[in-house]
């Protein structure tokens, strides 16, 4: 039942975003000065001021829908922690004339910069209508404006859609609120934990599970093209590096390796998955190639090679290997040539992941009794600290690179350590915990959906 | 000496029924069925005599039982480490010398890890346990297809507390009868 609804919503939203249309915006195509802007790459930000009323809706379902959009909109901007909601109390003026024009002085005595008005309509062929717009409250101008048509129960995802509208025309950056994560969901006692995959939109909506629990599974990832992921499973007491098909529930083990096969990723186009091999006690990195199967080995070396990530263009390859002595970043030419050292701090350095914007590689880090999650340069300059606990690990990107999402799991007693998810900006400021009804870890980013 | 090696090997096969991902601590897997289950396995359709020989202690000789209670089914390794401590070696050898006993018998090697690395490295850590520990097995005389290893990283502790003696427990290779 719930396989069939995401499906459906999955391929009812192709015409969604090809419906898409911009509203004229009031003062013709021409950009507006750039007053209102939120840099996101320099360190603690001050969020931007922004009134979000219900959107006006046009009968009783229509405005259900049109506060329940507002709703996740709201939310979705707020956890960013790039805007401030104002408080709805505050306002002045009245929702119902907003949909003629917004009075700007009222929104500016209650110091909002941004204000955002919607409405909903529910159509006489069953469609809901969602317009809305973006307006700078000081210039008295529209940033951005956008129209929808779409079935109701797409509700959630044309607020996430408006969501990153509006975190793009501010920041300048892609939005990541249309995505979801995909996560291992744990319950159990330590010494018998089980784990099952789960999937979720990045606000936690939408939550179901994908496997039963009955085999372990470990470190999914997404297919960045596909309804795929990639992870480790336990199938037959065997450790396989499997490929699951989100909309159809099927799983296939990929290759027939003499040994375990673990840490997968995909390569940026799709068509690759990148892994280790143990056989006799020695782990190397592999390549497959999904469409031929052909299989190449990447390192060939008496230590531990893990934890392989390609770079955005695919050149090159960012991996963990213990080759120094101990845990240490490297990286390689997709082929294999030229293995360099990046890592050189204190400690050990584990989990690189390369960013989708290429500028940067996210790791774990282990010293003194700590863990700690940051990001380098890929020469392994500019290290920095994003965030610590007793045990932090597995960093994965959002899709537009400015946010990492990495499980936490306190110091635990007999029943074992319980992990959640957390999210931090680059900047290492706002740091949130992702909520999940059960403990969680490893949990993978999507790609934007299409 | 004949009848042994038979009822092993069919206590053998019953088990390799068995799941063997399950928590290894042994005694749930092995101990009390061998003895049972050699008549429900018979192998010609004729009942058998349902005979196997005991162990010191009154556990079936080559059951998991036998392994645990006479001779050791795990050893420990120190931080982030695969060598074979002495006292690894020694129950290595115990265990060579009971598996050259048991002819019949066939092992699955476990390594684990503790919690304090991350999880892609303890499964490749696991794996160099279990491979030094059947490395040296096979170096004391054990038949190389009578040896399987698995690597379970950090997943399966003994313990779970976060403490240095539950990480020393958890840093082991355990050895399973199939």
């Amino acid at each position: 039942m719930m396989r069939n609804f995401k499906q459906d919503v999955r391929f009812g939203l192709v015409p969604l975003l090809f419906a898409l249309c911009v509203l004229v915006t009031v003062t013709g195509v021409s950009p507006v000065r750039a007053e209102l802007k939120v840099d996101i790459t320099s360190g603690k930000i001050e969020p931007l001021p922004i009134a979000l009323p219900d959107f006006f809706g046009n009968g009783a379902q229509a405005q259900t829908l049109g506060r329940d959009i507002a709703a996740v909109v709201s939310a979705d901007l707020e956890r960013s922690g790039l805007f401030r909601l104002i408080d709805r109390k505050a306002f002045i003026q009245a929702r119902s004339s907003l949909r003629i024009r917004p009075k700007f002085p009222s929104w500016r005595q209650i110091n909002a910069q941004a204000l955002v008005v919607g409405s909903t309509e529910v159509r006489p062929n069953g469609q809901l209508r969602v317009e809305f717009r973006l307006w700078d409250v000081f210039a008295g101008q529209q940033l951005v404006g956008l129209r929808t048509d779409t079935e109701p129960r797409n509700w959630r995802r044309v607020a996430h859609i408006i969501a990153d509208a509006i975190y793009k025309r501010i920041t300048g950056e892609q939005g990541y609120f249309d995505t979801r994560i995909v996560y291992v969901a744990e319950s159990g006692p330590a010494i018998k934990r089980v784990k099952r995959l789960a999937i979720m939109d990045q606000d936690g909506a939408n939550h179901r599970y994908l496997t039963s629990g009955a085999e372990l599974v470990l470190t999914p990832r997404f297919s960045p093209t596909a309804q795929e992921i990639t992870y480790l499973e336990y199938r037959g007491g065997k450790p396989r590096v499997y490929i699951f098909n989100i909309d159809t529930g099927q799983r296939e083990a990929l290759g027939d390796f003499p040994g375990m096969t673990f840490a997968p990723r995909f390569s940026p186009n799709g068509k690759r998955v990148i892994m280790s091999m143990a056989q006799d006690g020695n782990s190397d990195i592999f390549v497959m190639d999904l469409p031929t199967r052909r299989v190449s080995r990447l390192t060939s070396h008496p230590s531990i090679d893990t934890s392989p990530s390609f770079s955005p263009d695919a050149r090159r390859v960012v991996f963990n290997s213990d080759r120094g002595g101990r845990q240490q970043i490297y990286v390689m030419d997709s082929d294999g040539g030229n293995p360099k050292r990046i890592s050189f701090g204190n400690g050990r350095y584990a989990t690189p992941v390369w960013s989708p914007r290429g500028d940067l590689i996210a790791f774990t880090k282990i010293t003194q009794g700590e863990f700690y999650i940051g990001v380098m340069r890929p020469n392994g300059s500019g290290e920095r600290l994003l965030a610590k606990g007793f045990l932090v690990e597995g960093p994965t990107w959002s899709p537009n690179g400015r946010v990492l999402m990495f499980f936490r799991q306190p110091r635990a007693g007999a029943g074992g350590g319980q992990p959640k998810l957390f999210s931090v900006d680059l900047t290492g400021f706002n740091e949130r915990e992702i909520k999940t009804p059960t403990a969680g870890s490893d949990p993978a980013w999507s790609p934007p959906k299409r | 000496m004949h009848w042994k090696i038979l009822v092993t090997v069919i206590a053998g096969l019953a088990l390799g029924a068995c799941e063997t991902t399950s928590d290894n601590t042994g005694s749930a897997q092995g101990g009390g069925s061998a003895t049972g289950q050699g008549s429900s396995s018979g192998t010609s359709g004729s009942s058998s005599p349902q005979v196997s020989s005991l162990a010191p202690g009154g556990v079936p000789a080559g059951s998991q039982e036998d392994l645990v209670t006479n001779i050791g089914d795990r050893v420990f390794f120190g931080l982030d480490s695969v060598s074979l401590s002495a006292e690894a070696r020694a129950t290595l050898e115990k265990q060579a010398q009971w598996l050259r006993r048991n002819q019949g018998v066939i092992i699955t090697i476990a390594g684990h890890a503790d919690e304090r690395g991350t999880r892609e490295y303890n499964l490749a850590l696991g794996d160099r346990r279990a491979t030094a520990v059947r490395d040296y097995l096979i170096a004391l005389g054990l038949e190389q297809n009578r040896v399987k290893t698995v690597s379970f990283g950090k997943e399966r502790p003994v313990d779970g507390r976060s403490a240095e003696d539950a990480w020393s427990k958890n840093r082991r290779s355990v050895t399973t009868v199939n």
